[in-house]
């Protein structure tokens, strides 16, 4: 702890109570060795200046709130090292809010929308009768689970709609997390749900505004793929179509 | 002041607070129910559990057998009605969860697998991979959408309990994106806050665990029960706290010293072979294993490292499939943040603070004292956990409570009157001008940072593994002081919009009453039981503490420690007995 090299923070600040549009503001800030770009801005919090405002809180990758773009990548700040962005400690590292949201405050985003898009899809077990309790569990053999295992594992950290070209041309795309989900559960051996879902996956705001660039794969830090869960999708929406046409009275469900 | 009627407000979304929406949706769909939450629902601490949930599975396991690790496990010191209801419950909530989608790691056969946890007679730790708290947490957020009934308020910050004629009435809480202040009257209110474990400087818990309901309730005059008791977890990642599962060694791995040696042996886990071995060794409790820790470090036989002394958690034997299978996360933060492949090389690891064994004085029933409010998970204690927690306990408990406190605050709020708004926005002024002195006070002398290190630092210094009437005399005198100072903090920001500054200065003050609550019981508890232990009154008590603890706040003063009974019903305080001797 008595290393007393420096580097700089340079954070896009944004209050709407007293600015027009966002600024940035740099901040020296003692370097770390073992330092993520998180405890960075909380030191500049604690010790600088407490109007600086960001989410947070597992400092474990888990909880998904610290999203932010660093270095104008989105990354998770709790596990974006300093070390990966500085030079013997020294530097400027640049700090703003996730790309393609509306900004709240500093590195707070506006989810709204986000929350909206994941009821959409109704990510739920949607079964036409319910298993009673006393019947037990489902039986789910492991290949059933690796399935759709990896699409489970998003923390809806919004990085990949910071990624995605098509969430900034349109806001209204339902997008890659929300998509990835809806698709979780469709291949989930407990589900009956697909239909229903189909109205929204499927619609002129689901998967075909994907042009398939893979940002959003890219940036995952759960490896949930949601670039595949997305591509497996419109396959299973184009045969629904082409069956459709070819078997009169199929649509109806 | 807007006000929002509510037959049912939950504060906290996390899973106890989820799973008790849902219970009170399902009991009654005409009801409304109003779900606020300071973070959105997924930001919740419990998504942070990685081990498993218990819950009896196996034929050769039974209730009986749960019910006795726990009740051991604890020390003694759980209600035992409490606990024959929880072990019950348990595998009926978790067949839920699972119908729910809940990814439960699975047999070759498609049944759920279930994994050994320390103190644990036989396996019955349900799991999803290590990240089961997380995928209980999303299963139980995706679930709750489908329920017309369920409202979410998120990013909604509770403040004050509201309470008319002895009664709940409601919640004071603002909008944290304007700082709105609002009126949530209810019928009935469920706290789900969780924890507290922020009121220490090392911990496994979030930044959002600052015990805010606990405190809430404690100045609503309920009784904050067996406070002293809070759990170190002895595998932690030095430097950050983050948890390094129990189901490491659940699945095998071995803890050893700077001389490779498995030193729990000397503690009354061993033999250390054959292994692995449930209720012994590594798969002992926490406490006992926590305390193993500091034991060592007095002895000097702890390993050197630049975070200080540790102790290697070594899991290079389960060998890359098991360890990708079972334990991804694991691997994954051990690299991210200490650098190591667990695959080649063992982890470095120290006890850290993990779970709030006390809490909101409930009762089998979920509720409090006080009609028409109730309490479930961390932030409650019923009390199933005694004076140690055993793994894998806490988050079917969060599901048992959590659903028994949604139904009987549907059942209450059938049968009451919606509380009067004259009387509600009478109280919210007065509590609302704690909140505006905050914003208001310019010339204040103390920061937040100031008085949270000053309040980590005596915990940690007074009222930590173990303790003496010294070091709690100090913690409970410096805390004293810092209620004092903390009526002149002041904070830099000022504005209306999203404003952490300020709810960084509230959490401050909530914890600073829960530190004190925890160091004035432990203080006034002279024996050694669970994970209170006094190095000055070494034995267990029964004659004069097997009894609950419960810190009453007095305004002015210190809290007023009175004592309750235990419920025994079936299992007579013995000798916590592991390693070979375990039954």
């Amino acid at each position: 702890m008595s290393d007393t090299t420096t580097f700089t923070l340079e954070v896009l600040r944004y209050n709407p109570e007293s600015d027009d549009v966002p600024h940035a503001e740099s901040f020296s800030v003692p370097y770390q060795e073992d330092w993520v770009v998180l405890d960075a801005l909380n030191w500049v919090k604690d010790n600088v200046d407490g109007s600086l405002t960001f989410r947070w809180s597992c400092h474990m990758a888990v909880c998904g709130s610290c999203g932010m773009m660093v270095n104008n990548e989105p990354v998770l700040s709790c596990k974006a090292f300093l070390r990966d962005y500085l030079k013997d400690g020294k530097g400027t590292i640049t700090v703003g809010a996730l790309k393609n949201f509306p900004v709240e405050k500093d590195l707070v985003i506006v989810m709204d929308s986000f929350m909206e898009k994941l009821e959409a899809v109704k990510p739920w077990i949607i079964r036409t009768t319910e298993k009673p309790v006393e019947e037990g569990t489902f039986i789910q053999l492991p290949k059933q689970l690796k399935r759709f295992k990896h699409h489970t594992s998003c923390i809806n950290c919004l990085l990949c709609y910071a990624a995605c070209p098509q969430v900034g041309l349109n806001p209204g795309f339902i997008g890659p997390a929300a998509l990835a989900l809806a698709h979780r559960y469709n291949l989930d051996s407990r589900d009956q749900g697909k239909d229903l879902r189909k109205d929204v996956t499927a619609s002129e705001y689901g998967v075909w505004e994907c042009t398939f660039v893979s940002a959003c794969s890219e940036v995952c830090p759960k490896d949930v793929e949601p670039a595949g869960a997305i591509q497996e999708q419109k396959i299973e929406s184009s045969i629904d179509w082409a069956l459709d046409h070819l078997i009169p009275g199929r649509k109806a469900r | 002041m807007d006000v929002i009627e509510t037959d049912i407000a939950i504060v906290g979304a996390g899973g106890a607070g989820l799973r008790a929406a849902i219970a009170a949706a399902e009991a009654d769909p005409s009801l409304s129910v109003t779900l606020l939450s300071k973070v959105y629902p997924m930001r919740s601490h419990t998504v942070a559990a990685e081990g498993g949930a218990a819950g009896v599975a196996k034929a050769e396991d039974s209730l009986d057998h749960h019910f006795n690790d726990t009740v051991s496990g604890g020390d003694w010191l759980c209600d035992q009605d409490a606990v024959d209801f929880f072990v019950a419950q348990a595998p009926k909530e978790l067949i839920r969860t699972e119908h729910w989608g809940c990814p439960w790691s699975r047999t070759p056969d498609g049944k759920v697998a279930v994994r050994p946890f320390g103190g644990m007679k036989i396996e019955r730790t349900w799991y999803a991979a290590d990240k089961t708290g997380f995928h209980l947490l999303h299963t139980l957020f995706q679930t709750s959408m489908k329920y017309p009934s369920v409202k979410r308020l998120d990013e909604v910050y509770t403040t004050d309990l509201l309470i008319e004629d002895g009664r709940i009435a409601g919640v004071l809480a603002h909008e944290i994106r304007s700082g709105k202040p609002m009126v949530i009257l209810a019928r009935s209110v469920i706290i789900c806050t969780g924890g507290a474990g922020r009121v220490f400087p090392f911990t496994t818990n979030g930044a959002i665990k600052t015990g805010d309901g606990m405190a809430m309730a404690f100045r609503a005059g309920v009784p904050l029960k067996d406070m002293e008791f809070v759990q170190y977890h002895p595998t932690g990642l030095p430097g950050t706290g983050i948890l390094i599962s129990e189901a490491a060694r659940g699945e095998g791995g071995i803890l050893v010293n700077k001389d490779g040696y498995r030193y729990l042996q000397d503690y009354g886990m061993g033999p250390p072979d054959p292994w692995p071995r449930k209720k012994a060794m590594e798969l002992g409790p926490r406490d006992r294993l926590s305390q193993a820790f500091w034991q060592e470090q007095q002895k000097g036989r702890c390993i050197d490292s630049k975070w200080g002394d540790v102790m290697h958690l070594d899991l290079r034997h389960l060998g890359e499939a098991k360890i990708a299978e079972r334990l991804p996360f694991i691997r994954d933060l051990a690299l991210s943040y200490v650098g190591v492949d667990v695959v080649n090389a063992p982890i470095p690891v120290r006890p850290v603070v993990h779970y709030t064994m006390g809490g909101i004085h409930t009762d089998i029933t979920a509720g409090t004292p006080v009609p028409g409010l109730y309490a479930a998970g961390e932030c409650a204690c019923v009390s199933i956990n005694g004076a140690n927690r055993l793994g894998s306990n806490s988050l079917t408990e969060l599901l048992v409570f959590g659903a028994v406190a949604g139904r009987n605050a549907a059942a209450h709020a059938r049968g009451v009157p919606m509380p009067s708004h004259t009387n509600a926005l009478a109280q919210a002024d007065g509590h609302r001008k704690r909140v505006v002195a905050l914003l208001e006070r310019s010339k204040g002398t103390e920061s937040v940072v100031g008085l949270r290190t000053a309040l980590n630092d005596t915990m940690e210094t007074g009222c930590g593994i173990y303790r003496t009437e010294d070091s709690l005399r100090a913690t409970v005198e410096t805390l004293a002081v810092l209620k004092t100072r903390f009526a002149n903090v002041a904070i830099d920001d000022k504005s209306g919009v999203y404003n952490t500054d300020l709810t960084g200065a509230i959490e401050l003050g909530n914890m600073i009453e829960i530190g004190e609550t925890m160091a004035l019981s432990a203080l006034q508890r002279t024996e050694s039981r669970g994970s209170h232990q006094r190095l000055d009154h070494p034995a267990r008590d029964d004659a004069a503490f097997l009894k609950h603890s419960m810190a009453h706040r007095v305004e002015g003063e210190a809290p007023r420690v009175e004592y309750r009974d235990v419920v025994i019903t079936r299992s007579q305080p013995a000798e916590r007995v592991y390693g070979g001797e375990a039954k």
